[in-house]
This record gives C-alpha cells, structure tokens and sequence, in this order.
C-alpha cells in the first residue's frame, strides 16, 4: 500500500485556502438561492470563514488581536441575525412569502 | 497526526459547506451550517484558539443557530421552488466557480511561501486570560460600543417582530 506523504505541521496556506473555499460557497449561496433564510444562512457562513482567517492570521503573529475581532465578528453577527430575523418576520407577515424575487417594491 | 484532524475537519467543513448551499430545504441548511461550525470550533482548537473555539460553539452553533431555526420553525419555510435557471447559468456555474477557488488558493500559496507550520500547541495566547486582559485594556472602546450595539438590536428586533400590521 502506498505511502501517502502528510507532512508534519499543517501549511498556514492551507487554512487560508479552506477559508477562501467557504467564503466562496457562502457566495454562491447568498447570490444563487431565493429563500431569504437561507440567503441570510449563507451570509452567516461567510462570516465564519473571515473568522477562521482572522484566526489563522492571528496564529502566524502569534498575537490575540485576531482572535478579539473574529470575537467582535461574532457578536456582530448574533446582532445582525436577530434583527434580519425579526426583518424576515415582518415580511412573512406582510407577504406570506420567504420567496426573495417576490419581494420587490423597491424596484424601479 | 494534526495534518490528518485538519483534513478530516477541513473535509467536514467542505462537504457541510457545500450542503448548505444545495440544499433546497432551509432546515437542511441551517443543520448543514451547525456541521461548518462545530468543524471550525476544531480548527480554532488546532491553531490555538480555546476561547475562541469555545465562544463558536456557544454563540453560534447555540444561540444564533436556535434563533434561526425558531423562525424556520415559525414561518413553517417549505422546499424552495425549482424555477428554471438560465443554460449559460446551469453548465458554466459549477465551473466557473472552481475555477475562482483555484485561482484564489494559487495567490495564497505564492504569497505565503513556506512558513513554519501550524503546530497544535505552538500558540499559547488564545487563553481566556490573555483575551480578556486585551480586552479589557487595549479594545475596551469597541467593546463597549459593541454592547451598545447589541442593546440597539434588541430593541430593533422587539420593535420590528412585535409590530402591528394592518
């Protein structure tokens, strides 16, 4: 059986790069789904892959900076989905729809 | 032994970041999201974050994930609707985006050439204490702020759910 070869210690790049594969997908879900909570679901995974490069940022000056602003970034982001979910409420009680196209009074 | 706990948990994160964009049920993404987060608590853990790690679990995979799954339970959010998508957009999607992640992880390996690894242990700072006394001495100014913030969400997320529509 052949030997795969791992090295010993993780490469810095490597976390940056699941970082950047998250946050992508989190793209990919914000723009390509039409439920809003799952639009909202996406935003949140973005927002945990800044965190873990914040962290990983943080590892490589071996300092805790990193580590208070993905702290902020939580807290900021508990915030933010209390008030999107009470805007999700609003809307389902004015629209009786979660569909995001269907929501448009703003436009033109 | 950590380059295997970081691709096991890198591969959970992916497989689990991927559900949750697919999924068409928004309960299936919400739980899918609950994976991305209990495998990022682990890698938090790997590069020295215990607070940190422990605050994701308890913050997010707690408290925000409830909260969302309340108001999908709330809202009793169905299956979303299969509308037809544009053909440029349904061939040329998957692969474009792979492309990106390519190109994106390219520029990360060039700019960081080889460093010293990540090695489980290596940061000690990511205690409670040290976080706290930077938290309480150097970012006291945010972290106030930051909880004025939070009382002004409160008080949004009251005024907006309980209002009445007529």
């Amino acid at each position: 059986m052949p030997e795969i070869p791992l090295p010993q210690s993780v490469p810095l790049a490597w976390y940056l790069i699941l970082s950047a594969i998250l946050f992508t997908l989190g793209v990919a879900g914000f723009l390509f789904r039409r439920n809003v909570i799952t639009v909202f679901i996406s935003i949140e995974l973005m927002l945990n892959a800044v965190n873990l490069s914040f962290v990983t940022f943080s590892y490589k000056f071996k300092q805790v900076d990193g580590h208070i602003f993905s702290f902020f970034v939580m807290v900021v982001a508990a915030a933010e989905a209390a008030v999107g979910l009470a805007i999700i409420l609003t809307i389902f009680k004015n629209r009786q729809t979660l569909e995001i196209d269907e929501v448009s009074s703003l436009k033109n | 032994m950590d380059a295997i706990l970081f691709l096991l948990f890198a591969a959970i994160a992916v497989v689990c970041g991927i559900n949750v964009v697919v999924q068409t049920h928004p309960i299936s993404s919400a739980l899918s999201l609950v994976g991305v987060m209990g495998s990022l608590a682990a890698l938090y853990l790997l590069l020295g974050g215990e607070f940190i790690a422990a605050a994701q679990l308890i913050v997010y995979a707690g408290a925000i994930m409830v909260l969302f799954i309340f108001v999908i339970m709330l809202l009793n959010a169905g299956k979303e609707k299969k509308l037809p998508r544009r053909l440029w957009v349904k061939f040329a999607g998957i692969p474009l985006l792979a492309i990106f992640i390519g190109i994106v992880a390219f520029v990360i390996q060039r700019m960081l050439p080889v460093t010293e690894g990540v090695k489980f242990g290596a940061m000690t700072h990511g205690n409670p204490q040290e976080l706290g006394r930077a938290l309480f001495n150097v970012y006291v100014l945010p972290f106030e702020v930051t909880s004025v913030l939070i009382l002004i969400a409160i008080l949004g997320a009251v005024v907006l759910a309980s209002k009445e529509i007529e």
